[in-house]
């Protein structure tokens, strides 16, 4: 093993660990942040507001980013709980993310593009229209 | 039935799914669908809506875990999750034009498939390789800890695990599961990593994996919070809670029983799709 690929090695596993931290984080808050809206939507529903054996897809409020921060800005248990779910789908989004700059941070240009198009990817998903 | 009750149910049924799903390896997406489908008559994509933000929920917290010990590869890993995420936009496209029994009848397949699989899976051990020419310029090779130090390896089939990774794909955005059964069997079968290395770089992928497809499902009304906020605690902590006992049960016995238990969910699946009880 050659002097630059133990380098390698030794970034690769701080930005392991790191990685390891941001995950943690994100899971840690997402949940507590579906949990803490589940108490309010329990405290407030006494039948479920929605007939799941029909389906009917969400309201706006619940579909949309602004609409969901709106409602949790509100202290709506639903919003809550879907503002969690949206730091959950964003965690692994945000692993992505931190990986373009650990691979700017090793030069290494093609897996900066690899990463970038993975992003791109995953943006078009949660921020594009697809209704 | 009031608020409190169907979400004490649902969120054991997650629990439940959670824990078999970490004991079995296949992940707690692939049972709650059929429970909460099956038991009780929640609309397919209600359900499948939920699990893919609870794998997202076990896939993160399991690869925090992982990632520390040095075992996954990040360039593999990168490489395919390019496929995978294109092959989850376009599952979570198709189910938009799926029909619920037809939804139900590939899972119930993919099921059958999985718990095959976990059932069959071997430890081989890598043997020398010569180096592979694309996975060569792409730099996957890398090399993981054994109680021998460090020990390289080759990466080999490049364009079969890519392909294999987009269908994958598909199915974790058509199906709301981690689809890790598929992608252990591109990176242990076609690219023959490492089984510590695939197994823990596949954890990693699934979670980019299913946020792909629940940006779709959210933005579509998929994921509802009354359902979701007790399958995505419940998967987690069962999740948590199997990880734990692992370590110390007897895994083969273990992964007997419960496939038994994971066919017979499947079969149930297939049926209610054929005679269109769903």
């Amino acid at each position: 093993m050659t002097m630059s690929e133990s380098t390698l090695q030794r970034t690769d596993q701080r930005i392991h660990e790191l990685m390891g931290a941001l995950l943690r984080t994100g899971v840690v808050l997402a949940a507590s942040l579906v949990f803490a809206g589940g108490v309010l939507y329990l405290a407030r529903h006494r039948v479920p507001v929605t007939n799941y054996h029909v389906f009917q897809g969400e309201p706006a409020e619940y579909r949309t980013i602004s609409g969901i921060f709106h409602q949790a800005l509100a202290l709506r248990g639903q919003g809550l709980i879907q503002l969690g779910l949206l730091v959950l789908i964003a965690t692994p989004i945000a692993r992505v993310a931190f990986s373009v700059f650990a691979f700017l941070y090793e030069r290494d240009w093609t897996y900066v593009v690899v990463t970038l198009i993975v992003l791109g990817l995953l943006f078009y998903s949660l921020l594009g229209s697809h209704t | 039935m009031g608020t409190l009750e169907f979400t004490l149910i649902v969120w054991l049924g997650g629990l439940l799914a959670g824990f078999l799903g970490a004991l079995t390896g296949l992940g707690g997406g692939v049972i709650i669908v059929p429970l909460l489908a099956l038991v009780l008559g929640v609309d397919i994509h209600y359900a499948i809506g939920a699990a893919l933000v609870s794998v997202i929920a076990t896939s993160s917290g399991a690869a925090a875990a992982y990632v520390k010990e040095g075992y996954s590869n990040l360039r593999v890993g990168m490489f395919l999750e390019i496929a995978t995420t294109l092959g989850a936009l376009l599952g979570a496209v198709l189910v938009l034009y799926l029909r619920a029994p037809t939804i139900a009848i590939i899972f119930g397949v993919v099921l059958i498939y999985s718990a095959y699989a976990s059932l069959t899976q071997t430890h081989h051990e890598v043997k020398e390789q010569s180096p592979d020419r694309i996975a060569t310029w792409l730099r996957m090779d890398s090399s993981y800890p054994t109680p021998h130090g460090f020990e390289p390896y080759h990466v080999r089939g490049v364009p079969l695990g890519f392909a294999l990774m987009f269908v994958a794909g598909v199915l974790s955005g058509l199906l709301g599961i981690g689809s890790g059964a598929v992608k252990v069997l591109a990176m242990d079968k076609a690219m023959k990593l490492p089984f510590k290395v695939s197994t823990t770089t596949s954890n990693f992928m699934i979670g980019v994996t299913a946020a792909a497809g629940a940006g779709i499902y959210l933005s579509r009304g998929y994921i509802d919070p009354g359902l979701a906020m007790p399958v995505m605690l419940g998967v987690l902590g069962g999740s948590l809670i199997g990880a734990k006992i692992l370590v110390e049960a007897k895994v083969r016995v273990l992964r007997m029983v419960f496939s038994a238990v994971i066919a017979f969910l499947a079969i149930q699946m297939i049926y209610s799709g054929i005679t269109g009880r769903l």
